[in-house]
């Protein structure tokens, strides 16, 4: 990793397998990467890629069984947080880092006023009284654009509607100024323009606070718009890691190519059908002996059957798990 | 192509649906919320109307109200040739199949004890006569359809990402082969690759079967790719109707212009370059809208008479509709035939 700054959070090798009726699941396979204070690392791949159980395998939110962080670091604040106490790790939850999940488990409890559950954090983790918390709390709803925020303390969730459901639980996640942030598809119900003033207000308070950002989105537009690096995800597996520009400029995987094309555009020439990237995901039963993609990419060769291709640097900060070389239009270490 | 010969499927007449606030220890009305504050459109057969719009502004519940999943405030909704809008629930039962729902959230709507097999299958159950192959042939065609492995009929809906989720919600509301389809952000939870497959099946099936979409999104490049016209929500009214090509490329309406300037570009430099109309300013709340326009409060056009006179909601030039001060001037071109903007028609 050419990482010049310390890491704010560094993980190495995670590993997390689901047992099943079907057998195991492995749904994340030797991920790493790392997060500078400040930096923003932006987060793609496919439904079922791994991005979610990668962010909730480094946080301890996964229940066990079924699931089984079986191997790597995360390395936070001198600390291997896959090796600390649930109550270490329950202070750094929603404390250092701040998450907002896609998934159920870990959104808005329905019998609790919206205003105390943005307070719970606030009195927990910063130790505020009641009437500070209160205080905060209508504060944060109005960072992320809820209106008429201090009446709407009092509503429970089912009295907002989806999109500001979500900023209620960014406004959360924000409470304790976090020094990492990990949004999973936030923006994802969102209209555009709230999005865009979301979009702003993270990097606001990156800015602001240093505190960095990982930003899970299938929105490829977002991802150009704000993010420093960007880690492309492919069954289980990190396939390409680079600075934005370098991504969409050069992409070198190809799955990442093959994306980039899939996305229509606002401006220019319509397409009368959408490029799609053929066949299905990969099952992820078993540890990968192959290269996951194999069964969807044009320029497979014997290799990609036979064994998994490692991250390949490619320099610059690029990095790409293929045993093809796009540059050359030849077969890697050949 | 929007000739005489089209007709609307589906018919929308000053449609409202507001929501009783209730406050205090006895829990009296206080108020209401105005979800749906009086919108009027048609939806063409075999067209699919985009419906676009802030988060809040009334598009799901738009979109709920037409399918009579709520008993709304007023209005008349015909679809089919049948006026549904005051129709009781229990007679409403035997039109389900002929108008389903795919959700925004794809965990509301999955049974967790229910197998993916059973779940899709469910309204096969319910309102088809096929025998049990038949139903294991169709479940594992849906399956395909929707980019599913047929090796996961019998998990349960918990073993699945977001994306996975929503795909089997799809194969489900096209189980039975309905005319019209309302989606409400169908596509919201699927990664692009998974998008684009889903979008083209979606096409496919219209084309197949002449299936009428009302596709509620917020990613616009994909109603700019799906839509025959679309239409444009603010503060539980609509504020522009107008056919795809037009929308995009003169948008009229101060909130359309903003709303097409806010759309990220996937392109790193030009997404960092782009001068963007962002939006002062909160949207108001649906219970206590401003007085005159409501868009009147963040507008960057706003003039004296939009804080005091709703701008009328009416057809501008051909096939374009928008409710907008800025236009006063302009002739109602309803029922004309001006030559200029013929492009409008053919869209
Ligand atoms: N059952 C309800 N009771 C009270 N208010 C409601 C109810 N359902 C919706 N609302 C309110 O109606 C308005 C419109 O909600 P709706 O869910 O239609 O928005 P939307 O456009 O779909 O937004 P999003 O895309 O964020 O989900 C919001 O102000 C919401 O808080
Ligand atoms: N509780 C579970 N039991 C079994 N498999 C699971 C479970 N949760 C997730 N998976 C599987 O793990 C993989 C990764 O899922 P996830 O990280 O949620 O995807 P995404 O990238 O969309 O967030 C998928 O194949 C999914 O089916
Ligand atoms: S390793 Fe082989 S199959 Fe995998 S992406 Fe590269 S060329 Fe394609
Ligand atoms: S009527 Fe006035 S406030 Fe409303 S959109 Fe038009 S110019 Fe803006
Ligand atoms: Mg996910
Ligand atoms: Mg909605």
């Amino acid at each position: 990793m050419p990482d010049g700054a310390l890491p704010v959070l560094n993980v190495r090798d995670l590993k997390t397998v689901f047992q099943t009726r079907g057998g195991e699941v492995h749904a994340v396979n030797d991920v790493s990467f790392s997060l500078k204070p400040g930096e923003l690392l932006g987060v793609v791949g496919e439904s079922g890629s791994g991005k979610s159980v990668t962010m909730m395998s480094l946080l301890g939110l996964l229940p066990s069984p079924p699931a089984d962080v079986r191997g790597g670091t995360v390395m936070f604040d001198g600390k291997d947080l896959l090796c600390v106490t649930q109550e270490e790790l329950r202070s750094v939850r929603g404390g250092k880092i701040g998450f907002v999940f896609q998934d159920p488990m870990t959104s808005l409890n329905p019998v609790y006023q919206v205003g105390f559950q943005i307070m719970e954090p606030l009195r927990k983790h910063m130790g505020m009284t009641k009437r500070q918390a209160t205080a905060r709390a209508q504060e944060l709803l109005e960072l992320v654009g809820i209106p008429d925020a201090k009446r709407r303390l009092n509503d429970y969730p089912h009295q907002f509607s989806g999109g500001m459901r979500q900023r209620v639980m960014i406004a959360i996640a924000l409470a304790c100024d976090p020094q990492v942030l990990i949004a999973d598809e936030p923006t994802t119900a969102l209209d555009v323009t709230i999005q865009a003033q979301i979009l702003e207000l993270m990097k606001e308070l990156r800015d602001k606070l240093g505190m960095a950002v990982i930003w899970i989105t299938h929105d490829l537009g977002v991802i150009a718009g704000i993010a420093d690096r960007v880690m492309v995800m492919y069954g289980g597996q990190v396939v390409e890691h680079a600075p934005v520009k370098e991504l969409f400029n050069d992409p070198q995987h190809p799955y990442t190519r093959a994306l980039l094309k899939t996305i229509p555009k606002i401006h220019g020439g319509r397409a009368a059908r959408l490029t799609i990237i053929e066949g299905q995901p990969p099952m992820m039963t078993g540890a990968p002996t192959a290269c996951p993609f194999r069964d969807r990419c044009d320029v497979a060769f014997d290799r990609c059957a036979a064994e998994n291709p490692p991250r390949y640097d490619l320099g610059e900060g690029h990095d790409a798990a293929c045993f093809f070389d796009a540059r050359t239009g030849g077969p890697r270490d050949a | 192509m929007l000739d005489a010969t089209k007709k609307p499927l589906v018919s929308v007449k000053d449609l409202k649906m507001h929501f009783p606030i209730y406050a205090g220890l006895l829990r009296r009305r206080v108020g209401e919320v105005k979800a749906v504050d009086g919108v009027s459109f048609d939806v063409f057969e075999g067209e699919t109307l985009g419906l676009v719009g802030e988060s809040g502004c009334g598009k799901s519940t738009c979109g709920r109200a037409v399918l009579r999943l709520y008993d709304i405030t007023s209005g008349a909704i015909s679809i089919d040739g049948r006026e549904i809008g005051a129709t009781p629930q229990t007679a409403l039962r035997e039109m389900r199949p002929t108008m389903q729902m795919v959700f925004q959230d794809p965990q509301a709507s999955l049974n967790p004890r229910m197998t993916v097999e059973n779940i899709i299958k469910e309204p096969l159950d319910e309102h088809t006569k096929l025998s049990d192959a038949e139903k294991r042939e169709k479940v594992g065609e849906l399956m395909d359809a929707v980019g599913l492995n047929r090796k996961f009929a019998k998990r349960y809906p918990h073993a699945f990402s977001g994306g996975q989720r929503q795909r089997i919600g799809i194969a489900r509301a096209l189980a039975l082969n309905p005319k019209f389809i309302v989606c409400d952000e169908p596509i919201a939870a699927l990664d692009v690759s998974i998008q684009a497959q889903v979008v083209n099946l979606l096409e496919d099936l219209q084309e197949q079967f002449g299936l009428t979409y009302l596709f509620i999104s917020h990613d616009l490049s994909m109603v700019r790719h799906i839509a025959t016209r679309v239409a444009v929500m603010y503060l539980g009214k609509i504020v522009e109707l107008a056919p795809r090509d037009g929308l995009y490329a003169d948008p009229l309406h101060p909130y359309t212009k903003a709303l097409l300037s806010a759309v990220p570009e996937p392109d790193p430099s030009l997404a960092r370059s782009t001068q963007r109309i962002i939006l002062k300013g909160d949207v108001p709340s649906p219970s206590n809208p401003p007085e005159g326009c409501n868009f009147c409060t963040r507008c960057p056009s706003v003039m004296d008479i939009c804080k005091r006179v709703e701008p009328e909601y009416r057809e501008v030039h051909p096939g374009r509709f928008t409710a907008c001060h800025l236009y006063n001037d302009t002739i109602d071109t309803a029922g004309s035939t001006a030559g200029h903007e013929a492009e409008g028609h053919t869209q």
